[in-house]
């Protein structure tokens, strides 16, 4: 991949370990950012490539630097360069988190085939597949290709990237979008081939930062064109890689209602497009995240630089404003806002409680909707719910299952027939809803209670970690049907969420045993099974869950005591998760420091204060697929290889087509 | 053959078989069975002809005497008579009737895997086929009555296939050890001694079976020279070993197998050394089992001898097989194909969901 961006440049260098400040990026010189043309847009993007660079490459890597500038601008005829950065963006705002360094564009870079085009800048962009041609080869390599999701979010965005734009401050990021806002439409086009020329020469970073400015640019001429014009910039680097380059042409070229159809077919296969996590390291977007937002945070000070990636805010001061807010705002629907509250406040935890909650927020809000005139339902109310999304994140970045369940939703509002009334679609909706928190999340409790109780025999002792609603179910369930056994849980601060499951099974007679997780080795000798809950099970067994998961489940198998998972399949998820580090979420850090009945309430606010100390509070960690034994689903008990199997047979029929 | 109770004491029938088949396997007998082959089926029909109500666990039991038939096949041979013996009118009667036939064979013998494992492929083969809607009842009936005769003939075929996909794992001068006597393996070893490949084979002796006996007996008609191992000496001769080869009474879910006891002993030591561990097994024996540990099985117990007189108070381990998780096995050969364990989930995912 290096070959084909050219000679790096002196690369910065990156400290690893945990540091508090961020290192500044050395500054790379930029040229006089004038509104003449497409050069400065090009060059101007490079600056954007300051801060994302460093999140596609690990913390022991050195990432290229960002003089870019002298290479980009030897570039002929420029395309526009699909920037994974404004693309994640979006999508970080409607899906659940995913690994910011995911990027198929990298292994777009050697698959496909020159463009037919013959440009020198065409070829840069068929890198990314641009051509139409390839797309289908390069849909074929990726299960799902799509990159619809910019189609349905480009409503919302442009509107709020617009604002963004009107508020830009004095950094080099937003020099670059005004830059692109005072842009002319008939630039646009010819600005967006020059980025594009540059694609396999930038990094991902400026990319992305080019892509951005594209944003700006289309958001600044959205009033003249078609929604698909801008598209080519925007579209993601990888499957969306497919779709710029003919949607770049068709616009230009052929009517809106064709667009129309060729963007409901590119929205079909982005629509499976896996989201990105927002990385929260890339200060300008999160300035503009911010502006946005409704949920007023303020980040914390003290972060650790492992996790820069992620958000982490100030808590507890965010509540008061926001529920004297309910009555007044008018954007968010109020049973949603209530849902992003009880997020906020911590009142709901649980993925199934949480994604229940969701989802009958978004029936009453579908309920309650009206298509505005001279708008289409489909598109409108996608917007909004996008906008919806939007706001649950800023509360409470999404689980898996609820970026799982927002696929569904949209995927049905997708699929929804055109001829139908409003109130009629309306109704369908709301019935599609409710038959997936039935069928998918309630029936196949049930269901997956009644094959683990069969594991549960006479005498056994059962450890359990932390509170799940699932395995609280077995474990009643089979108490009631007589079974005699034990329950071991474990625990660990600063949730306790234990002892929650704790106080309910002994209300209802089990025999119980409580441990802190530091004990979980003494007490995994006496232990014949270990049952665990689940937020979500990747493409490679691995297992997503609470925090302290992890230990559990590898004691257990030191011990050789079978681990049993118990998940509903529709947190069955097609990526593939390494480590606990790339997508994680940050809890509140005083959480850690504040230990109830202990008098150390004083120090911490010298702690506070303490550059060499931070806090650090994942609420999610990753066990491998070696550690589990079995996997209970309601398609039946599986071992933790077959999870890409049932994605491949159900999950497509059941949820994204 | 005692009748299976549910106590836990009682002997499991499925072993009884075993022991009755492994004595007529030998080619000596093979060729009388096959000419018995025919007579029972006269006779099972005219049983059929004249005694009501239709008992499906007789039925079951005439064919299971068949010496090379596999006991699934047995059992859907039974089922076919179930078919034609049934009254019905509809698919969805024929399906009722076919269910409890079904659930009679294996709560007949809960310890049998293969046949729970036949037992449910028949009635997903006739769900499906159901499914199609045949407007004339009459013709789907005797399509699967059509489809249930040619199981057997799977059965062999499928043993064939097996031989040969496993021609390629076995090179001339390689050591095999085997443990158990079963069918499939045999016919591999029989492919590749009439492909003229130089092997030697080490057998276990298998006790309480007897099957190291009864193997070298047909190996040496093979001319495959043949050296017979105490139980335990098996991880002190690995070192010569270069395969193992085993059977499978059933292969469940997670990708492991259950055989006879002593495969679970054989694997861990094989995988300790880094010998590759072989199994044959059918395709009819993969089984929505899924035992997390020795004890997660339904308990199947057979009488053991020691010879001489043991004093009462002393208890005797008598479980007949044990189970052998995935990791310790190499390549599964079935007339699939030549899978990895972890595939086989993937197969029974396809086929019962």
């Amino acid at each position: 991949m290096d070959a084909r961006r050219g000679p790096l440049p002196v690369p910065k260098v990156r400290r690893v370990g945990f540091f508090t400040s961020i290192e500044p990026s050395p500054e790379s010189p930029r040229p006089n950012r004038t509104l003449s043309g497409p050069a400065e847009a090009i060059t101007s993007s490079s600056p954007l490539s300051d801060s994302p660079s460093g999140q596609f490459i690990s913390p022991v890597q050195i990432p290229p630097s960002r003089h870019r500038s002298e290479n980009l601008a030897s570039r002929a005829a420029p395309v526009p360069v699909p920037g994974p950065s404004a693309f994640r963006l979006q999508l970080a705002h409607d899906r659940a988190l995913h690994v910011g360094s995911y990027n198929p564009a990298d292994s777009l870079l050697g698959t496909s085939p020159p463009s037919s085009n013959g440009e020198v800048s065409e070829d840069s962009g068929s890198l990314f597949g641009f051509q139409r041609s390839d797309s289908a080869k390069l849909s074929a390599s990726f299960p799902n290709g799509g990159f619809d999701m910019t189609m349905a979010v480009r409503a919302p965005r442009e509107s709020e990237a617009r604002v963004a734009i009107a508020s830009t401050s004095d950094k080099k990021k937003k020099n670059v979008e005004a830059s692109g806002e005072s842009e002319s439409v008939a630039t646009k086009p010819r600005k967006e081939k020059e980025t594009k020329s540059l694609k396999d020469k930038t990094s991902k970073a400026e990319r992305r930062a080019i892509q951005e400015a594209q944003r700006a640019a289309k958001a600044a001429a959205k009033g003249e064109g078609s929604k698909r014009a801008g598209d080519s910039g925007r579209a993601k680097p990888s499957k969306a890689a497919k779709q710029p380059q003919p949607k770049k042409e068709v616009p230009q070229v052929t009517s809106s209602v064709s667009e129309k159809r060729s963007a409901a077919v590119e929205k079909e296969r982005r629509m499976d497009v896996p989201q990105t996590q927002m990385q929260y390291d890339d200060k300008s977007r999160v300035d503009k995240a911010k502006r946005r937002s409704v949920v007023e945070q303020t980040e914390s000070k003290n972060k650790v630089e492992l996790f820069l990636h992620l958000p982490q805010y100030e808590r507890g001061n965010q509540l008061p404003n926001l529920s004297s807010n309910i009555f007044t705002l008018d954007t968010i629907h109020h049973a949603v806002y209530k849902v992003g509250l009880q997020h906020l406040a911590g009142d709901i935890s649980g993925d199934n409680a949480r994604c229940i909650a969701m989802l009958q927020a978004f029936q009453e809000a579908i309920n309650d909707y009206t298509t505005p005139p001279m708008k289409d339902l489909t598109m409108d109310l996608t917007a909004k719910i996008n906008g919806y999304v939007s706001f649950l994140i800023e509360c409470r970045p999404l689980s898996m299952s609820m970026g799982n369940a927002i696929r569904f939703l949209k995927n049905q509002i997708r699929k929804l027939p055109v001829d139908l009334s409003e109130s009629e679609a309306k109704a369908s909706l709301c019935s599609e809803i409710g038959r997936f928190i039935d069928e998918k999340i309630v029936l196949a409790d049930k269901v997956i209670v009644q094959h683990a109780v069969t594991k549960i025999r006479e005498g056994e002792v059962l450890l359990t970690y932390g509170f799940s609603c699932v395995v609280e179910m077995i474990l009643l369930y089979a108490h009631e049907i007589g079974r005699k056994f034990r329950v071991v849980i474990v625990d660990s601060r600063p949730n306790l969420e234990g002892q929650k499951l704790l106080r309910r099974l002994v209300a209802r007679g089990l025999d119980c045993t409580y441990t802190h997780i530091n004990a979980v080795s003494y007490i995994m000798g006496e232990v014949t099974r270990v049952f665990l809950g689940a937020s979500s099970i990747f493409s490679n067994g691995t297992l997503y869950s609470k925090v302290g998961t992890a230990c559990v489940a590898m004691v257990a198998n030191a011990f050789s005591v079978p681990v049993i998972v118990c998940c509903e399949a529709y947190k069955f998820h097609e990526r593939v998760l390494l480590d606990s580090i790339c997508s994680n979420e940050l809890g509140d850090p005083d959480a850690i420091a504040n230990v109830p009945l202990r008098t150390n309430a004083k120090h911490s606010k010298t702690m506070d204060n303490n550059k060499n100390l931070q806090f650090l509070n994942l609420m999610y960690d990753s066990t491998p697929a070696e550690y589990i034994s079995m996997i209970v689903t309601d398609y039946g008990m599986i071992p933790p290889t077959s999870i890409p199997v049932i994605v491949r047979e159900y999950r497509r029929e059941d949820l994204l087509l | 053959m005692a009748d299976k109770t549910q106590t836990p004491d009682a002997i499991s029938a499925y072993y009884q078989t075993r022991a009755a088949h492994h004595g007529v396997i030998t080619s000596d007998w093979l060729a009388q069975a096959q000419a018995a082959v025919e007579q029972p089926d006269s006779s099972v029909f005219h049983d059929l002809g004249t005694e009501k109500p239709f008992n499906v666990i007789d039925e079951f039991n005439g064919w299971r005497k068949q010496p090379d038939l596999a006991e699934a096949v047995a059992a859907i041979r039974a089922m076919a008579a179930v078919i034609r013996a049934s009254e019905a009118t509809t698919m969805m009667e024929l399906e009722i009737e076919l269910k409890k036939a079904s659930d009679t064979l294996k709560s007949w013998d809960k310890t049998s895997i293969s046949l729970t494992a036949g037992c449910d492929l028949f009635i997903r083969y006739v769900t499906r086929t159901s499914a199609l809607e045949y407007e004339d009842f009459n013709s789907a009936k005797s399509r699967l009555l059509e489809r249930a005769e040619k199981f057997g003939e799977i059965s062999c075929k499928a043993r064939k296939i097996i031989a040969m996909l496993s021609q390629d794992f076995i090179f001339d001068g390689c050591t095999i050890l085997v443990h158990g006597l079963s069918r499939v393996v045999l016919e591999v070893l029989k492919t590749a001694a009439q492909n003229n490949k130089l092997f030697r084979v080490l057998c276990t002796e298998g006790r309480p079976d007897g099957t190291g006996v009864l193997l070298s007996n047909e190996l040496t008609k093979l001319d495959i020279p043949v050296k017979l191992l105490l139980d335990s000496a098996v991880a002190y001769s690995m070192d010569e070993v270069d395969m193992v080869f085993v059977g499978a009474d059933g292969v469940v879910e997670s990708g492991g197998i259950i055989n006879m006891m002593g495969t679970y002993q054989i694997a861990l030591v094989a995988h300790s050394m880094n010998k590759p561990v072989y199994v044959a097994a059918e395709s009819y024996k993969f089984a929505r089992l899924y035992p997390l540990d020795q004890k997660d099985m339904a308990p199947a117990l057979r009488p053991i001898e020691f010879g001489v007189k043991i004093p009462a108070k002393v208890e005797v381990e008598r479980s007949a097989r044990d189970y052998t998780p995935p990791q310790y096995l190499t390549l599964l050969f079935t007339d699939l194909g030549v899978l990895s364990p972890s595939v086989v989930s993937d197969e029974l995912i396809q086929l019962y969901l």
